[in-house]
Order: structure tokens, then sequence, then C-alpha cells
């Protein structure tokens, strides 16, 4: 019954997605047919990737998946063995490193770190204490890097990487090392930058159940992309509970059926959520059926 | 004025000491203290080569030691070793050709010694200009590439993300360091020339919540060091060059005792 209520929210959203997100609009970012070797191996092959503006996008998948090298390929941090990759002219882009250990030889302050992004000579101190203001962390302005806790240094990135005024984000494991109250937190001010800012996200996560609420679409990779959709239908996925587990994606599951529940009360359908199964399915059995292919079947597109 | 020795001996000192303090700033921060100790291994084959050529010396040591640089950097992207293991090889074989340079050319060995401890006091005008040239070289590198250089040293990834050549730079802080090495071994030798790049800089460490803070607050010791190190020679007759090493290392250790060091109040 549980399941099944899930599946069925998941319908409204197939059908009615953010309406401000237009599939039809130019991605800011789209990577085709990337092929990355290594030493022989290879590391990515025929993955396609693309961001459109406003969309957040989340990629997943087990470690060695080749996450962060499609990142790095994405950022022009490497060139890919084969396949292209195209940006919207003049984009610009902000980016949070997975890694991020600042030298603990060197004494900076948050704010200092602040001034090292490119063109920020034309901000003035204020306009870098507002970035950190925009994230929660004005109160450790004058700290050194060094005694940040994990949480505040992600904020500090960020903030860091909101000065050039992206286009796009993107974020490599924004919650590595914070423990789960903090990455909540972090998700919902990730969420609310794209509402205030307007900018596209690539989000890399472990985090399943707490990058989904803010996530327009998944991509599972493993070495390819095994499965791609809507968060509410991926944890139904075969290929992503083949790698996933079933137990991941049952929380999967309940999770992003709560968080429909919640969105669907805050939205413009007030229903209570007894009636909120009959409702949806009845009206909307065709998009169901059209929307499972499309995330169920490896082999569509 | 530049006709006393003892203000030669101060002002070279003190271009050593200008230069080496934001230099070695990035030599603590980058752990590259390993690279400044081989390059200056290196300096007795410049010194050799130089004679060999029969060129100025000081060139020689410029020479050998941004060749040296250069192979690391090569080495470093083909071999599969470490770079301390790289660093080790190249140090001690240039330290090895050096010796049986040396003992090629007849009356080289007796300048050894000066040529290992420095030898300040005897500065002259060119030796002044050399420094002075060399310092002011690093110096505006340094600022020119500031922003770079600290990005790039914070997190070398993101630098890359944001189109910060770091192979490139990481290449010019060798040629830069290759520079101090040659232009402060007349005021300290070759043996004790990463001492002058350390020791001001990590001492600094404790005294700065800024990248800028430390590198100033170094410049300054290495200067304090300079001006008490010749004072001590000039008063008890013991070499220059390792009494400022020594002054340097005693305010080292002094600041060690100060209580809070790495956390001081803001201004």
């Amino acid at each position: 019954m549980r399941r099944r209520a899930a599946r069925v929210t998941d319908l409204t959203q197939a059908i009615a997605p953010r309406p401000d997100i237009s599939p039809l609009a130019a991605p800011l970012i789209a990577g085709r047919h990337i092929r990355y070797e290594a030493d022989g191996q290879v590391i990515l092959d025929h993955v396609d990737i693309h961001v459109r503006p406003r969309e957040i996008v989340t990629l997943i998948g087990p470690n060695g998946a080749g996450k962060s090298t499609l990142v790095r390929i994405l950022l022009g941090l490497l060139e890919p063995s084969a396949g292209t990759v195209e940006r919207r002219p003049g984009l610009r882009v902000g980016y949070v490193p997975q890694r991020f250990s600042p030298s603990p030889h060197m004494p900076i302050t948050a704010r200092r770190f602040l001034a090292t992004a490119q063109g920020s000579a034309r901000h003035k101190n204020g306009a870098l204490t507002e970035r950190l203001t925009e994230v929660g962390a004005a109160a450790v302005a004058d700290t050194l890097l060094n005694d940040l806790s994990s949480g505040e240094l992600q904020r500090v990135l960020l903030a860091r990487a909101l000065i050039g005024d992206p286009d796009l984000l993107v974020l490599d494991e924004p919650t590595r090392g914070v423990d789960v109250t903090g990455q909540t937190e972090l998700f919902d001010l990730v969420a609310g930058l794209r509402d205030s800012r307007g900018c596209g996200m690539l989000i890399v996560s472990h985090e399943l159940h707490i990058v989904m609420a803010a996530t327009d679409r998944v991509l599972c990779l493993n070495k390819h992309i095994c499965c791609e959709g809507r968060p509410e239908s991926i944890s139904t996925n075969p290929e992503f509970v083949a790698m996933f587990g079933t137990a991941a994606a049952r929380r999967l599951a309940i999770y992003t059926h709560e968080h429909d529940h919640q969105h669907d009360i805050a939205g413009e359908v007030v229903h209570a959520a007894h009636g909120h199964e009959t409702h949806n399915h009845n009206t909307h059995v065709n998009g169901a059926h059209a929307h499972d292919t499309r995330a169920t079947d490896p082999h569509a597109g | 004025m530049l006709d006393d020795f003892l203000i030669r001996a101060l002002l070279g000192g003190l271009g050593v000491a200008l230069a080496a303090g934001p230099l070695g700033c990035f030599v603590v921060w980058r752990r590259m203290a390993y690279f400044g100790d081989s390059l200056a291994h290196s300096a007795l084959l410049g010194v050799a080569v130089g004679a060999l050529l029969d060129v100025d010396l000081r060139f020689g040591v410029l020479g050998v030691g941004l060749a040296i640089a250069l192979i690391l950097a090569g080495l470093e992207r083909r071999a599969q070793l470490a770079t301390d293991t790289l660093l080790g090889i190249l140090a001690h074989s240039a330290l090895a050709f050096g010796f049986i340079a040396v003992s090629l050319v007849p009356g080289l060995r007796a300048d050894v010694v000066g040529l290992l401890f420095g030898d300040v006091l005897a500065i002259s005008k060119s030796d002044l200009a050399w420094i002075w040239g060399g310092a002011a070289t690093v110096l505006v590198v340094l600022a020119v590439l500031w922003r770079k250089l600290l990005l790039m040293t914070i997190d070398a990834d993101l630098a890359r993300a944001e189109g910060v050549p770091t192979a490139a730079l990481r290449v010019v802080l060798m040629l830069l360091i290759a520079i101090s090495v040659a232009l402060a071994m007349k005021a300290v030798g070759a043996l004790l020339i990463t001492a002058l790049l350390l020791i001001p800089a990590a001492t600094a460490r404790r005294f700065a919540r800024t990248p800028e803070g430390m590198a100033v607050r170094a410049a300054g010791i290495g200067a304090i060091a300079v001006v008490i190190g010749l004072g001590g020679s000039l008063s008890t007759d013991i070499p220059a060059g390792p009494a400022i090493v020594a002054a340097a290392a005693v305010i080292f250790a002094a600041a060690q005792f100060r209580r809070g060091g790495s956390h001081p109040p803001l201004p």
C-alpha cells in the first residue's frame, strides 16, 4: 500500500515538473558520449549528462563509479578520451571540490580565503561578508580555516563559489564529513540558493535520502549512466536497486514519498494524505505508464 | 657609504632576508624544504661548472640550480617515484659530481669552505647588485602571481578548476627558489640557505592570521636575524653566515614559548 502510494505521487511529479525548469531551454552544460580511459581501464563510457537552467541534477553511484572523473571532465580539468562537453557561451561556474583540506601550515581567515576567488578584487570587503551571510557563515568570517568544522568549511566554500555570480554550481559531495543535522541544513541552504539565485546545480552525493528532497533529476552512474529519472521514480528502478541494495531503495522510497506529501500540501493542490492516492491514480494513469517506461528501461534513450 | 664592508654586508644580508621571507612562506606552506636543501647541494656543482667554463661562479650556481629545478619538474611527470626520492637522487648526485668537478679545478678546493658557509663580510658591490637584483626579481614575481600561488597552495584542485596553471606555477616556484639559493650563497653559504628560507617563515607562522601577514613578518624576522648575526660576528669574530642562521634559530625557539602563539587576538 505504501509503495503504491509512493509510486502514484511520483506520477504527478512526472507530469508536472517544476514549472520554472523548461525542458526546451538550452542546457547550461552538456556532456555527450563521454568516454574516459586511464591506464587502459575504462572509467567512463557513453555518458550523456546535461544540466538546464534552474535545474538541480544529482549524480549518484558507488565508489569508483567515475563520478568525480565525470565532474572533472565537465569542469574542463580532464580531457575526455572521446565525446564532447558543450558549455553555454559565457557560462560562469562555481565549484565546491570534494576533498578540501586547506594546508594546515598556512594561516588564513575565511574572509581572506574568499578573496582568493577570481575577480574578488572587484568585491569590497563588505561584499565578501555578504556572501558569507548568504550561506549563514558570517559569524566565522574572521576564523582561521583550520579552526572551522566540516559544515562551516563547506559553507565557506559555497560562499566562495557564489562570488563570481555563477550560472551553474557544481558541488562534489558537499556533505562529506558533516553530521546528519548539518547535512539537512546544508541541503536546505543549497535548495534555497537555487530559488534565490536561479542557478542550475550539479550535485555529487552519497547521501541519497537527504539530497533527493531538492533534486529534480537523478543520474545513477556506474561507468555508464545506469538509470535516470525523477528521484521518486528512481527508487523503484531495478538497476538502482541492484546497485544500492533494497534497503537503500526502500529508505529512499519512503523518504521521497514523505517529501512529496509535504510538497503537495505546500503546493497548489491541497489534498489530505488519504485522498491523494485516488485522485492521482484516476487522473494520471497514462502519464504513469509513459514515465515508468522511460525511467526503468535501461535501454531507453 | 657602500665602501664600508659592514654596510655592504648589512645590505646584502637584508636583501637576502627580504626575499627569503615571503618565498620561504611558500617553502613552509608547500613543504618544499627538502627541495631547497637539494638545490643547495647542487650549488657546489654550480661553482665547479662556473669555474670549468670560466664564467662568473654565480652564473654557474644559478644555471645548475635552474637546471635541477627543470629536471625535477620533468622527472616528476614521467618517473613513478615520489618527489623526495627523486630529490634525494638529484641532490646527492649533484653533490658527488660537484666534489669531483671541484677537484678537477686547481685552486678551487681552498674556496669550498667559503662557498659552504658564505662570506658575508666580503660582499662586493657587484655581489650587492646581484643580491638586490635577484631579490627584486623574486619579490616582483611573487607579488604578480600572489593570488594564484596562494590558491594553488590552499587547494590545487580548486585552483585548477578556476583556470590556474598549477603545473607551470610549481615550476615557477622552483625557479624562484633556485634564484634565491644563488643570491643567498655569498651571504650565508650553500649549506645554510634553506635555513634562511625556513626559519623566519616558520617563526612568523605563530604570529600571523593571513598569508600576507606571515610573509611580511617572515621578512622582518629574517632582517632582525641578519642584524643580530652580523653584530655578533663583528663583536666576537665568529663566522657571519652561521651567526645569522643561529640568530634566526634562537628567535624561533624564543617564539615557541609565546603563550597562545597560533591564535593571537585580532588587531
